[in-house]
């Protein structure tokens, strides 16, 4: 019997989901055991167009990681779908956008004018600017063209899994494909489509090791202005952690760090928007009435896009800002 | 301890061993005089007023001084004996001729027959005994008392440390020739503290009528919780009941329903310096004329001023903090009627010219129009103007006609004083101060004012927003007693009708906790306007109590991670109508 086929994509994405899978150990050995590697970028030389001639249905899994912001990323996106019985949304960029996604805050022409002529690291003068075909002795060279808009992979394709994470947790990882490879073995049924894997049906806080009080924030603080306590929720402290509008699963590390949940783990199951959940939570437990006082107190919280939209803008209600 | 037989002027006692001649000697109803004994201070004999002859076993008779003389078995006392007599006119004449006359010396001269004591002082009745000094070191704690060297024309051997002082006045208390007196700037017979409804002693009955009748001790004023001595409440109670460590007790109870019932502050007349509550002497709150007219309180019911006398004239000041733009805007509503009481009862006590300064007289209620008429029959003036000054006007601050009312009449449209003996000032009914906290506690809200809203001014006026939280009385807002104790009852029912039915009818539409999503990161816990959420501290996770909830939506907008929905609207069904309006 031949093996099952599994296929690893990065679109717009940097890497870490690719790293974090390498990242289980002694059990990408099994993986590598189990599954007929068809294309992993990252890893190994496969050819996109030895995927393309596989017959449809014929990849039996494919973990696909990054956003989908080019015209490259969709057609390899479309093309592995077709491609695969099952299609994953792995990490954050796949699922909610991540920070590819806060791309979505400017137009393309602000991004381009702003990497390529006025940021203050380019030298100035020679104001070079990417083309999309350059003539060339040998003949025409395309490369891809950025959209305008950071988009989801299930925005673009039909997705049947998600694993959320910047990047998943290695030992969730893990234990997603032990389960795939039982499944795949034992001919066990799939889950229902839509569910997200490697990861809890609570939110972060169920994971945080941190003693919880009423919430009576009168002070904002970003992370480097104080030292936090290391036994009180950190949100109590005036810190924004954005671990209660966070799925669980990432066994809460980085608050076990001191440092607060930034939100990569994505929305909690029946949340439709994490940068608006967190908001009404944050000015629900600000502790004044006085409205000066409280323009005052929000003051403290630089970048509110940013902190509460970091991973899920591409995939919110907001989704882009219009000019 | 052994017991001590011994005789004591022909008479057989037996006492405990060890017990002094002097306390043996009470016990069978001998006084001998010993002025400088206290009974909560070791005796140390100085005056040798209390000197016995004894006899012991074999031998002569001995002089002892009893206050210090431990009793022995089969010891003959004699107090009354030639000898001892003698000793103790020694003694007296000994202490006459170091210091000057006074009272105490002077009625013991004339008790043994000195018909010429010769005071060998002029100015100072010391008698050196030190009880004032001992009672400041030893049952005070304060150390504010020492001897000093005393020429001839000095007045006294007793050096105060005026930063050390409390002014408990325990020297004085303890002086047995009057040597150290408390006086006050004027000789009043009543002061302002006697009237006041609170404590007038560090431990006092609450009242007389209280259940349980005991007493108990405000550690505000009392020396022992100020600087740790005193204890002599401690040393008198026979039965060891005084007990300086208890502390308030928190007693939880589950109840079916709460009645409010809190009742209001008197407001302080002394931040409207124009009255001069406080400095000026017969200037008096309403209450405190109340407690002069109880005929169980500190006059017995008699009208009289500071100096113990009946006055001639009683100003009584209307609205005083009450419809006054500087302090409360509301009419207090029971002052008009109080005022005119004040009237009839100074008529009815005294023959003093009663006046009354009003700005409108609200005499709205059965049978109150009537009793304002029944008052100008009697005789009250009543001026039209709110008194705008109370003056002292003599030099002598205790005198009668010391105080001067002003006020523009405006009836007349003249600028009027008028000079009495008191005022009494009909102050404003106000919030209680903590009427703030106390409806945070219970999840309802006060006005402006301070007083609690009810949940409806019509259809709901005893209930409140929190199912169960009734109220009753001027912790609503101002009302005389037929309006108290008519909310009092309709409250009562409230509650009854509540409890009686032994269930409550909710609304299908609350708030619930999914306990499955639930992080308990206690966002929500704080926000509550009912208190219908609480956090179990076992399972971690946060409940909604559904018969608290009133569906409000607060906690389940907060919820960061979904994990609360309002039964009656969901996230769902918004969406839906967003959909369904933008499509």
């Amino acid at each position: 019997m031949p093996k099952p086929k599994l296929a690893v994509y990065w679109a717009a994405s940097c890497g870490g989901c690719d790293i974090a899978i390498l990242d289980i150990e002694a059990k990408i050995l099994d993986v590598a055991d189990f599954f007929d590697l068809v294309l992993w970028p990252c890893a190994a030389d496969f050819k996109y167009k030895d995927v393309e001639a596989l017959p449809d249905k014929s990849i039996t899994l494919t973990l696909f990681n990054g956003a989908i912001r080019s015209d490259e990323n969709l057609h390899i996106a479309r093309m592995l779908r077709e491609k695969s019985v099952v299609m994953v949304a792995f990490g954050s960029c796949a699922s909610d956008g991540c920070i590819p996604g806060l791309a979505n805050l400017y137009s393309l022409d602000e991004i381009m004018d702003y990497s390529y002529k006025s940021a203050p690291s380019m030298e100035s003068g020679t104001k070079t600017m990417p083309q999309p075909k350059t003539q060339v002795e040998e003949g025409e060279l395309t490369i891809p063209t950025l959209w305008n808009t950071v988009r989801t992979l299930a925005q673009c394709v039909d997705v049947d899994y998600y694993i959320p994470g910047c990047p998943p947790q290695s030992d969730q990882i893990a234990a997603v494909i032990g389960a795939v490879i039982d499944i795949l073995k034992n001919n066990k049924p799939l889950p229902p489509k839509g569910t997200v894997l490697g990861a809890t049906e609570k939110s972060c806080c169920d994971e945080c090791p941190r003693e919880r009080n009423v919430k009576k924030i009168r002070e904002f603080h970003r992370p480097y202005e104080i030292i936090p306590d290391p036994n009180i929720c950190l949100l109590e402290q005036g810190i924004v952690c954005c671990g209660p509008a966070t799925r669980g699963g990432c066994g809460a590390k980085c608050v076990t760090a001191n440092m607060a949940c930034r939100g990569c783990y994505g929305v909690p199951p029946g949340v439709r928007d994490q940068g608006a959940k967190m908001v009404s939570a944050i000015a629900s437990v600000v502790d004044s009435t006085d409205p000066e006082e409280i323009e005052e107190i929000m003051k403290g919280i630089a970048d509110p896009v940013g902190t509460f939209y970091r991973f899920t803008l591409a995939d919110s209600f907001l989704r882009r800002t219009q000019k | 301890m052994s017991q001590v037989t011994l005789i004591i002027d022909g008479k057989p006692i037996t006492v405990e061993e060890g017990t002094y001649l002097y306390d043996a000697m009470r016990e069978l109803g001998i006084e001998v005089p010993a002025p400088c004994r206290y009974p909560f201070l070791a005796p140390r004999p100085v005056c040798r007023l209390c000197v016995c002859e004894i006899y012991e076993g074999e031998g002569p008779s001995k002089i002892v001084t009893s206050c210090n003389y431990p009793v022995k078995n089969g010891m003959v006392v004699h107090t009354d004996s030639q000898i001892a007599k003698e000793a103790r006119k020694t003694a007296l004449i000994n202490l006459i001729q170091r210091c000057a006359p006074n009272r105490t010396l002077a009625e013991l001269s004339l008790d043994m027959d000195i018909s010429h004591p010769e005071w060998g002082h002029e100015h100072c009745t010391c008698i050196f005994c030190k009880l004032c000094i001992r009672a400041c070191d030893e049952l005070v704690g304060a150390h504010a008392l020492s001897f000093q060297k005393m020429g001839k024309d000095d007045t006294t051997p007793i050096k105060l440390d005026a930063e050390k002082c409390i002014m408990c006045g325990a020297c004085a208390f303890v002086c047995p020739t009057e040597h150290i007196k408390m006086e006050d700037d004027c000789d009043r017979a009543l002061s302002h503290r006697d009237l006041r409804l609170g404590p007038n002693a560090a431990i006092t009955l609450s009242f007389r009528q209280a259940v349980p009748n005991v007493p108990r001790i405000h550690a505000e004023d009392c020396i022992h919780f100020a600087i740790g001595g005193c204890e002599v409440c401690s040393e008198v109670c026979p039965k060891e009941c005084i007990h300086y460590d208890d502390q308030d007790k928190i007693e939880e109870f589950d109840v079916g329903a709460v009645i409010v019932a809190s009742g209001f502050n008197d407001f302080d007349p002394s931040v409207m310096k124009q009255y001069g509550y406080g400095k000026l002497p017969n200037v008096v709150t309403a209450l405190e004329f109340e407690k002069m007219n109880n005929a169980a309180g500190p006059t017995g019911g008699k009208i009289v001023m500071e100096n113990g006398r009946e006055p001639r004239s009683i100003a009584i000041l209307h609205c005083v903090g009450s419809r006054d733009q500087n302090h409360h805007k509301y009419c207090s509503r029971v002052c008009c009627m109080y005022s005119l009481k004040f009237a009839h009862l100074v008529k009815e006590k005294t023959d003093a010219e009663v006046y009354q300064f009003y700005i409108d007289m609200r005499a709205a209620g059965k049978g109150y129009e009537e009793f304002y008429q029944r008052i100008l029959d009697e005789g009250a003036n009543i001026i039209r103007g709110k008194g705008a000054e109370i003056v002292g006007c003599s030099r002598d601050r205790c005198k009668e006609g010391n105080l001067l009312v002003r006020c523009e009449d405006t009836l007349i449209g003249k600028f009027r004083e008028v000079p009495v003996d008191m005022v009494i000032l009909s102050t404003a009914l106000e919030a209680r101060k903590d009427a703030k906290e106390l409806a945070h506690t219970l999840n309802i809200s006060t006005g402006a004012d301070g007083w609690f809203i009810e949940a409806h001014p019509k259809l709901g006026p005893v209930s409140t927003t929190t199912d169960g939280i009734f109220l009753a009385g001027v912790c609503q807002g101002p009302k005389d007693i037929p309006d108290t104790v008519a909310q009092g009852g309709a409250a009562a029912a409230q509650a009854m009708k509540l409890m009686n039915s032994g269930e409550v009818l909710l609304d299908a539409a609350y708030a619930v906790i999914e306990d499955s999503l639930c992080s308990g990161c206690r966002i929500c816990n704080g926000l509550c306007p009912y208190s219908a959420i609480t956090y179990d501290e076992n399972t971690k996770i946060s409940h909604v109590n559904a018969a608290m909830c009133k569906a409000c939506g607060t906690c389940v907008a907060a919820c960061p991670s979904a994990a609360i929905s309002a039964r009656h609207f969901t996230d769902d069904q918004i969406y839906a109508q967003l959909e369904a309006i933008l499509s």
